[in-house]
């Protein structure tokens, strides 16, 4: 962020805090200053976007291992690839769910490569953070990028499977008793990057990363109080109970995932054009995905007998 | 990993051979392969290739395989392009007159994967031992289905014959 930009905000945040007390606003001032100095750490870290670097061999030598994890531990189960167009550039729109430990995106990311093997281009956009963060650079390899508009229209030049998660950060921290629940936020920007490349949309649906802690709130209110979303771009700072940390606040280095069960449906490509005339309107494109999405994730939590266990 | 399983079938060789060396009939027959497509040319015989899969746990696995040996009544191998490393092998052998021993083999496993391919293998073996084994009960229903079809069709066909 622009140094400008930052003094801006923290003058807000300043103005904001003048009528609490002398203590409080001291321990936030120093508390801001942490998260600035972090804040400068991530993003000399944010890798640069190099699509070459994902590594067929690295993900296909690391299939076994995924195998087992997402066969044993999650019992996955996926269905409907064959919906996914055989070749070509397609972009795959999910939610998203688990936290910071998102077991569906493995589970979709092994199902992907076994099924069309790890010589097609597949890229995923991750957050900013999880990119920077020490020992995640393995992701990389596997073809992850950072979230931005400019990387998601170089992978799908390049012919590639793009997956993305609109909801983000925002989804992924809901509460669990919203685990059920397709929430984008109103992000449509994967529509307009869909009509602007013209490929097809594949949604899919995952259901049981939600249930692998008891996530407690967004802490959306925290979030905007640190700054977090100008200095991050996070909106949240979420609060949750899991594993090893009981009371776990922010999620920042990730928890173990209770063993739910992940179910992920595809289901059929939607070709923009083909389906909404010349000239889609985003909105009703938007409405349509997440109103596609829902009705299956209703579908597959009808299925779900108990929590967890699937 | 090498897993493997043989049955009896009250079959001649070449009827047998007819079925596993037909594509289109490989679906109805092999137990957890999700696909089975002609990816050449040629749908059968030596350099004929499909792309395979096969359900196993969270995954749906193979990749594209080619035909590398092909004797006929009684052998056919192939082996993996892509995708995880395979070798499998038909083996047919008359087993008396009429009978036929099918034997069924699969070496599979990822080069360069380790202690967690070696775990992957062992863990997966059971599932696919399973499915050749349901694979070679349900060939030999459907070769004797078909042997018995012929036998009855060239009872009818002798009966209208007129004497």
């Amino acid at each position: 962020m622009p140094a400008t930009r930052a003094a801006t905000h923290n003058g807000r945040l300043a103005d904001a805090l003048t009528d609490t007390t002398n203590d409080a606003a001291g321990s936030t001032g120093i508390a801001q200053r942490l998260v600035q100095a972090v804040a400068g750490q991530v993003r000399n870290r944010v890798p640069t976007a190099d699509l070459d670097e994902r590594d067929p061999d690295f993900i296909r030598e690391a299939l076994p291992g995924l195998w087992l994890l997402a066969s044993l531990y999650f019992r996955g189960e996926v269905r409907g690839l064959g919906n996914i167009p055989e070749d070509g550039p397609v972009l795959l729109v999910g939610n998203h769910s688990g936290g910071n430990v998102t077991p569906d995106t493995g589970v979709f990311i092994l199902a992907f490569s076994t099924y069309f093997g790890v010589e097609r281009r597949f890229h995923q956009l991750a957050h900013n953070l999880v990119l920077s963060m020490p020992g995640l650079g393995f992701l990389r390899r596997f073809g992850t990028v950072a979230a931005s508009p400019e990387n998601a229209e170089r992978a799908l030049r390049s012919g590639a499977a793009l997956l993305v998660y609109p909801g983000g950060d925002y989804e992924v921290h809901r509460p669990s008793w919203e685990r059920n629940r397709v929430d984008f936020a109103g992000r449509r920007g994967f529509v307009r990057l869909a009509l602007e490349h013209d490929v097809p949309i594949v949604p899919v649906v995952s259901i049981g990363g939600q249930e692998t802690a008891l996530f407690l709130s967004r802490g959306e209110g925290l979030s905007r109080l640190f700054g977090l979303d100008r200095l991050f771009r996070l909106k949240v700072l979420p609060i949750s109970l899991s594993l090893p940390w009981g009371l776990n606040v922010g999620d920042m280095l990730g928890h173990l995932p209770l063993p739910a069960k992940i179910t992920i449906e595809v289901l059929p490509a939607i070709h923009l054009r083909d389906q909404f005339g010349g000239d889609p309107d985003v909105d009703e494109v938007y409405d349509h995905v997440t109103r596609t999405m829902q009705e299956t994730l209703d579908a597959l939590a009808s299925e779900r007998r108990l929590p967890v266990l699937g | 990993m090498r897993v493997g399983a043989q049955i009896d079938v009250a079959a001649p060789p070449e009827l047998v051979w007819a079925f596993v060396t037909d594509p289109t009939r490989t679906l109805h027959f092999m137990a957890g392969v999700t696909r089975w497509e002609v990816a050449s040319d040629r749908d059968r015989g030596l350099g004929a290739r499909y792309r395979t899969l096969m359900r196993v746990g969270s995954a749906e696995v193979g990749g594209l395989v080619e035909t590398v040996e092909y004797e006929e009544p009684c052998d056919l191998a192939w082996t993996s392009v892509t995708g995880l490393d395979q070798r499998g092998r038909w083996r047919l052998r008359p087993s008396g007159p009429n009978r036929t021993r099918v034997e069924l083999r699969l070496s599979y496993g990822v080069a360069g994967a380790g202690i967690p391919g070696w775990v992957a293998e062992q863990v997966a073996a059971p599932t696919v031992r399973g499915n050749l084994r349901r694979s070679l009960l349900e060939l030999r229903r459907q070769v004797e289905h078909e042997q018995a079809r012929r036998r009855a069709a060239a009872r009818r066909a002798a009966a209208q014959r007129p004497a």
